[in-house]
């Protein structure tokens, strides 16, 4: 399974609503307030109104593209100000914007990929996610099982009884998936007869999911990525039904991000903590790579499957990947023109 | 001014004013609103976590009523269109009836849809102006535009008429007949739009094809007339007006040639997409016969099929047809069976499998249902009510009394 909780964190550092320490209760509290009078009224007549003011005003907070710098700036010192106090850290929220000339794009060797996930784990340290049993993860790995084609299973899917073709997956392993397996648990990695696909947001040129956003919360910045604020979002979740890629997640309930944690760099589209109710997805790691870094999944990757580059400069390593390799992209029949390519050596 | 002052006056007066029968009813939704209360309090403090929905099948039960409510207020433009344009006496009696009917309908269409949202606190970023309105691109923001218009003509249109009629005036044609007619023409539109909501999205094959705004308005106009035919049946054996037979006869017709057509698009689309199954007739193939032992769908798609069409042969022999004691109970069969066959065999298996291919198996919590139940009622109270003051300004028992 996966890590719920680091072994060195004890428990009253993670922030769940059955916290019983003081600011445990006034983080639950301040959680309701934003969906409820009662709540607001609770928190205001309780001892934290800093926190109440700072919620009213992201509550009141127009769309971020739309901000002038100084508005911009403003709402990240306040986000800065809210997390600080409730993580009990510093937490900087960067503005940064896209840079000029800059194209994002992401190419990743399925040749190479040993399927160890430490991407996926790597990603959710990085950017904020939430843990426990409300764990999400942008990045999935699929298995793909060789064993398709394997001489052993050749005649699998064909049922005596009925005596006629009702397809070739028909008796394999009662299906979770349909081709790619992303809940594996192996011994080691790679297994035998599989290889890998990890799966993220494929940053499409053409996104559904921007289309469909009825209030234009999720949109493709400059250089290429397609954001999310997360504060101006209202949780329809279209842009979840019109992603080909299954590569958005919900905010279910109150995230569950422990302090001890917290990566305290963090961006405004990027990897700031989210709140319940919300969608998110890859950025790229925006904290990162507008400052010029990797990725968390390009650094940690152990056999370089992953390749990260500027797609404008004709000289930078992704495209050379995609004037010297076997490329493709995935879904490419949808015309959403991902800059998210695989390849083979 | 005067006129309109003691009209709502009289209205509201009326409308609460009631039997034991009206009030025991009244009482008896209210209970659901208790669950309801209950329900939304839980989902706005812990949030979406309290439904069954997952990132897999991240629409559910709301959306599917919310879908099917559209139909049924679309529904009722069934008893409009024949009263105006083929000029159907008896319906044009109580036409006003069915747009009663359409302004509930779109009331809970609007609470099915502020609990699907994650952050209802945030409805006004939708608003134009003080907030941003992704309108063309966004096909959500279509459907809140056909619906608010479908809102407003059935409010503008309804009262309108009550108004005259409650202070016997004749009605100005000129005024009144253009509202009838773009309403009549914006009822196709709220529920074709709301196919075009979800089948403008490649990612979902199930979805992703062009008869379904044919398929939506077929459903909803077998739908909307068979609530109607129980609506009109209950108002006969309880009220004194007197709705004639033919004007449920009209719309049983309706209902029978409107769920054939229906019948025939389902099986357009079960032929075409399983003669030879692609990974895009897997969401069907799944709701037909489930998916290695998760088949938590295919007794309600077998139920809808088996309800369907059974009501459609015997509304196609005249007798049972036109018999008004046996009519409204296979109009109810008729009503769950849509029900599920948006619900439970459009919306859901939608999602099923993921995009990358996952099969996750959905069922709602009690919150949620809870959450569907007490919509529901508070749109039964918000019909009974719209109902009880059109039925007595209808029989003239609320009217202008001048001094």
């Amino acid at each position: 399974m996966t890590e719920h909780k680091p072994p060195n964190l004890p428990d009253d550092e993670v922030s769940t609503p059955d916290s019983v320490s003081r600011r445990g209760f006034v983080k639950q509290v301040g959680g309701i307030s934003a969906t409820s009078m009662l709540g607001t009224a609770a928190l205001m007549t309780n001892t934290d109104e800093a926190e109440a003011n700072s919620e009213w005003a992201e509550w009141f907070q127009g769309s971020y593209r739309l901000m002038s710098d100084e508005e911009k700036d403003e709402a990240c010192a306040r986000l800065e100000r809210r997390y600080s106090e409730e993580y009990d850290k510093k937490v900087s929220v960067d503005s940064t914007p896209a840079q000029e000339g800059v194209l994002f794009g992401y190419a990743l060797n399925i040749q190479k990929c040993i399927g160890c996930r430490r991407c996926a784990k790597a990603c959710v340290k990085e950017n904020n996610q939430s843990r426990g049993d409300q764990e999400i993860e942008w990045i999935r790995v699929l298995k793909m099982e060789k064993g398709d084609f394997d001489a052993s299973k050749m005649a699998d899917g064909y049922p005596d009884s009925y005596g006629i073709q009702v397809g070739g997956n028909a008796y394999s392993a009662s299906g979770v998936v349909l081709e790619g397996e992303h809940y594996y648990e192996p011994e080691k990695v790679p297994e035998e007869d599989a290889f890998y696909m990890p799966m993220q947001c494929m940053q499409c040129e053409k996104p559904p999911c921007v289309k469909v956003c009825p209030v234009r919360t999720t949109y493709r910045e400059p250089d290429g990525v397609v954001v999310v604020d997360y504060n101006w979002c209202i949780g329809c979740r279209m842009c979840i039904g019109a992603c080909p890629y299954w590569a958005r997640r919900f905010n279910w309930g109150e995230p569950k991000l422990p302090k001890g944690e917290m990566n305290p760099d963090t961006h405004y589209y990027g990897n700031r903590p989210r709140m319940k109710g919300v969608v998110e997805k890859c950025t790229f790691c925006m904290q990162r790579t507008r400052k010029g870094r990797y990725p968390a999944c390009v650094e940690v990757c152990p056999v370089g499957a992953r390749k990260f580059g500027n797609l404008l400069d004709p000289d930078s390593e992704i495209r050379r990947v995609l004037a010297t390799k076997k490329v493709f992209r995935l879904k490419a029949e949808l015309n959403t023109y991902p800059k998210f390519f695989y390849y083979m050596d | 001014m005067k006129k309109s002052m003691s009209f709502v006056a009289d209205y509201c007066v009326y409308v609460v004013k009631g039997g034991p029968k009206f009030y025991s009813w009244l009482g008896f939704l209210f209970l659901f609103v208790l669950g309801w209360a209950y329900g939304n309090f839980m989902q706005l403090t812990q949030g979406m976590i309290v439904t069954g929905l997952t990132d897999q099948v991240s629409w559910g039960l709301y959306l599917a009523n919310f879908v099917f409510l559209v139909g049924v207020a679309a529904g009722a433009v069934t008893v409009v269109f024949p009263a105006y344009v083929y000029k159907h006496k008896a319906l044009h009696e109580v036409a006003v009836l069915g747009e009663m009917l359409a302004i509930a309908a779109v009331v809970m269409c609007m609470l099915f849809v502020i609990n699907h949202m994650g952050r209802p606190d945030r409805l006004w970023h939708m608003i134009p102006f003080i907030g941003i309105y992704n309108w063309p691109g966004s096909m959500l923001t279509w459907d809140v535009i056909v619906l608010c218009g479908y809102l407003v003509l059935n409010l503008v249109g309804g009262f309108y008429y009550l108004y005259k009629k409650y202070t016997n005036e004749p009605l100005n044609k000129s005024f009144y007949l253009p509202v009838i007619y773009i309403a009549i023409v914006w009822a196709l539109s709220i529920h074709t739009v709301t196919a075009f909501l979800i089948n403008t999205m490649p990612a979902r094959p199930m979805w992703h094809h062009g008869m379904m705004p044919i398929r939506f308005i077929t459903t909803a106009f077998a739908a909307g007339p068979a609530l109607i035919i129980v609506v009109f049946t209950i108002i006969r054996n309880n009220t004194k007006l007197w709705i004639k037979d033919e004007a449920i006869d009209m719309l049983s017709q309706i209902v029978v040639w409107c769920l054939g057509i229906a019948l025939f698009l389902t099986m357009s689309e079960v032929v075409t997409e399983l003669y030879h199954p692609t990974e895009h007739s897997l969401g069907l193939q799944y709701l037909m016969f489930g998916h290695n032992g998760l088949n938590a769908l295919v007794p309600w798609f077998w139920f809808s099929i088996v309800a369907l069409i059974g009501s459609f042969i015997l509304l196609l022999i005249p007798a049972i047809r036109k018999d008004h004691k046996k009519l409204p109970y296979i109009c109810v069969v008729i009503f769950a069976g849509i029900w599920v066959e948006k619900g439970m065999g459009l919306l859901i298996p939608g999602s099923i499998p993921t995009p990358i291919g996952e099969f996750t198996q959905y069922s709602p919590t009690l919150i949620e249902i809870f959450n569907c139940l007490g919509n529901w009622a508070i749109g039964f109270i918000v019909l009974t009510i719209l109902l009880k003051g059109a039925i007595g300004i209808l029989l003239g028992e609320v009217k202008y009394a001048s001094e």
